[in-house]
């Protein structure tokens, strides 16, 4: 009985540390394994006994990608507890913050993480030998996704201003108008990364799958809306328990979620474009008309676009929130000290992210629940690989290694969020 | 021709900030591709080449037997290893474990505690090793990270400045937080590098970049307690990203 086993050290061009065991037996797919050894660090269990003004600047510290993301679900949720509204021009402010980390995000994850895929490269620097010009044109944009946070919030990582009832200092209107030339290059960029990314070899992989994102009536979802899913879902936020059930797998330090009853879902660009295509703005919806991709669609690897559409409508909507721009005064509502229980998604650029607090009448927190993205995902990606296994041809083991990265890498996961490395084994049994 | 130094960049337990840091070089990031010879950086490339390597960045703290292991492998491959954050300087957010049990934490996210492998304590990787430079912050300073990798290049280790943000938030001549607002601020016990943001938001530093030198943690506990921190409230401003690092563990009460 010849075994045949493959060991790709790291998967690489993930943020995080995780394996991916694929067993095959006589051709067929036995198991699939997505493992996340990324070591935990029980941010639950650190935020008892914290005050709850703390827990922005705490959650921040589960991502260096998307701490952002971390920030806009703890300072809702929080709110909703306390029984705190943000004011209009807070609640534009926050759509600002948040449209920086979505550009930054997907520019790091389209340019320097999945590209190489399509173009035959282990990294971007060494496809920059070969398009240098491609390779800046992503770092740009990246730049100002990193510099509009930095202008609100303080620096792109970690921000420092984002505070439960607002913003502890705001930027002046001039400060946010001098970013405009460079947002309006990087808009440029985004429409024209669009039509690169529409020319990638995307692999025909269309299946049935449930998705899920916040759906808004008016705008594309970002920091409000419901829940709801292409399987008939449809709750407030603070439902969400109601119809996702987490549970823990042997092989994994994240927890897995999904839709009671049903199962795996995906979460992410392609979910939200699928469900909220009709509210992006004039310029991704003529956008989406070029590429022709008639989303909603059932091919993760339309995730890619996706992400390259969500771009050019965050940089555009940027630059709109920048010339409507009023300095919330104060910056901030006071938040005094209450009991309350509060429960919120925002949609991070990797997708939903619920967190779920309990205040004690000293403002000190309870207890703390928080549901990352790539949680949710991990189900989805395993249950993806077996769809996925069957249709590739018989190939070297390295070769169809490399093709299962791909893949997993359209999810854009991030394991420091769901707590990260991927190895992929492959081990093929006769 | 004399061959490119290389680079190596490890990751432990931690946020990933630190090594995105290097992403965000952005622009410089091509030409710090051509100064070093990238051998191992997983995220940002497949394909890692073994060691020796001439530099390595260590992101992240020690908090497995596995990890243990490997921060001594790396040490032995590197002719240069830099410590990059709070996490790699002083055990990061995580080193909050130190307490609380630590099955009360696991308790407290998984429903099948046993099955989860962590040691008891977050610790730094100088704990471990010998560690050539430690470039501190939660996140990391462009600068400093840009300083730290040209020197290192060329074989010399940078001295980075270890005084009070305090000073240089007087440098900018930001409007003082706490005589103007009453706001509690650690800047005048915590180390530079982060470029004194917090005041010009209209908050207090949170200690972010961990102890500057020679602090006097006396005066700043009258601050403190002037502000009207209660002695709960003034241990849980020490026990933040840098709670490990020596002197806000004794400023926060052990």
């Amino acid at each position: 009985m010849a075994e045949r086993r493959i060991n790709i050290q790291a998967l690489a061009r993930v943020e995080g540390e995780g394996a991916l065991e694929i067993t095959l037996r006589e051709g067929a797919v036995e198991e699939v394994r997505l493992r996340i050894y990324e070591p935990p660090r029980f941010f639950e269990g650190i935020l008892r006994g914290r005050h709850f003004h703390e827990v922005p600047d705490i959650v921040a510290r589960i991502c260096g990608i998307c701490p952002v993301a971390y920030q806009m679900s703890a300072v809702h949720a929080l709110e909703a507890a306390l029984g705190i509204a943000p004011s209009e021009n807070t609640r534009a402010l926050r759509r600002l913050l948040y449209c920086g980390e979505w550009i930054e995000s997907h520019a790091l994850h389209l340019y320097l993480l999945a590209a190489p895929d399509f173009f035959g490269y282990g990294s971007a620097l060494e496809m920059a030998k070969d398009h240098r010009g491609i390779v800046e044109r992503g770092l740009k944009i990246k730049a100002a996704g990193n510099t509009l946070i930095a202008a609100v919030g303080g620096r792109s990582i970690h921000p420092v201003s984002p505070r439960v009832g607002g913003f502890s200092g705001v930027p002046r209107r001039a400060d946010l108008r001098g970013l405009l030339p460079e947002l309006e290059r990087a808009r440029e960029a985004a429409g024209a990364t669009v039509r690169w990314a529409a020319g990638w070899p995307i692999p025909e992989h269309a299946w049935e799958f449930e998705y899920a994102a916040l759906v808004h009536p008016e705008e594309y979802p970002m920091n409000e809306g419901r829940f709801c899913s292409s399987g008939g879902v449809d709750c407030a936020m603070a439902e969400f328990d109601t119809v996702v059930q987490e549970s823990q797998v042997p092989h994994s330090n994240a927890l897995h979620a999904a839709i009671k009853g049903r199962g795996a879902y995906l979460v992410g660009p392609l979910a939200r474009i699928n469900l909220n295509a009709e509210r992006f703005a004039p310029v991704a919806r003529a956008a989406l008309r070029e590429i022709g991709i008639p989303f909603p669609t059932q091919n993760p690897f339309h995730s890619h676009l996706a992400r390259a559409v969500e771009m050019l409508q965050a940089i555009d909507e940027a630059i709109r929130l920048i010339e409507e721009y009023l300095p919330p005064e104060p910056p901030y509502a006071e938040a005094p000290d209450r009991a309350g229980e509060g429960r919120w998604i925002t949609e991070a650029p990797r997708g939903s992210l619920y967190h779920h607090y309990r205040i004690g009448p000293d403002g000190l927190i309870e207890s703390a629940r928080i549901v990352p993205p790539t949680s949710q995902n991990q189900r989805q990606i395993e249950e993806d690989l077996r769809a996925y296994l069957p249709k590739l041809p018989d190939l070297p083991d390295e070769a169809l290694g490399l093709r299962c990265e791909a893949l997993v890498r359209a999810y854009d996961p991030c394991i420091s969020c769901a707590t990260h490395f991927l190895t992929v084994t492959i081990k093929q049994r006769q | 021709m004399k061959n490119k130094p290389t680079l190596a960049v490890h990751k432990f337990t931690s946020c990933d900030g630190c090594q995105l840091v290097v992403l965000n070089l952005e622009e410089e990031l091509l030409a710090l591709a051509a100064a070093f010879d990238i051998a191992r950086f997983v995220e940002a490339m497949s394909g890692s080449r073994p060691g020796p390597w001439d530099v390595s960045l260590v992101e992240g703290s020690v908090t497995t037997e596995e990890e243990m292991a490997r921060i001594r492998t790396i040490r032995a491959q590197s002719r240069y290893l830099a410590a990059i954050g709070a996490c790699a300087t002083a055990g990061g957010i995580q080193a909050l474990r130190e307490w609380v049990p630590l099955e009360v934490l696991k308790q407290a996210v998984y429903p099948a505690p046993e099955v989860i492998a962590a040691l008891p304590r977050s610790t730094p990787a100088s704990a471990h090793v010998r560690v050539d430079l430690e470039l501190p912050g939660c996140p990391i300073d462009k600068g400093q990270l840009k300083e730290a990798l040209l020197s290192l290049a060329r074989g010399r280790i940078p001295a980075l400045p270890c005084h009070a943000v305090c000073l240089e938030c007087k440098r900018q001549g930001n409007p003082c937080v706490v005589v103007a607002k009453g706001i509690p601020c650690l800047g005048p016990v915590t180390r530079t590098g982060c470029g004194a943001l917090c005041p010009r938001f209209g908050r207090g530093c949170y200690g972010c970049f961990g102890p500057a030198e020679q602090s006097n943690f006396g005066a700043m506990r009258e601050m403190l307690e002037g502000a009207g921190l209660s002695p709960e409230a003034i241990t849980r401003q020490y026990r933040l990203f840098t709670a490990g690092a020596s002197s806000f563990k004794a400023a926060g009460g052990g």
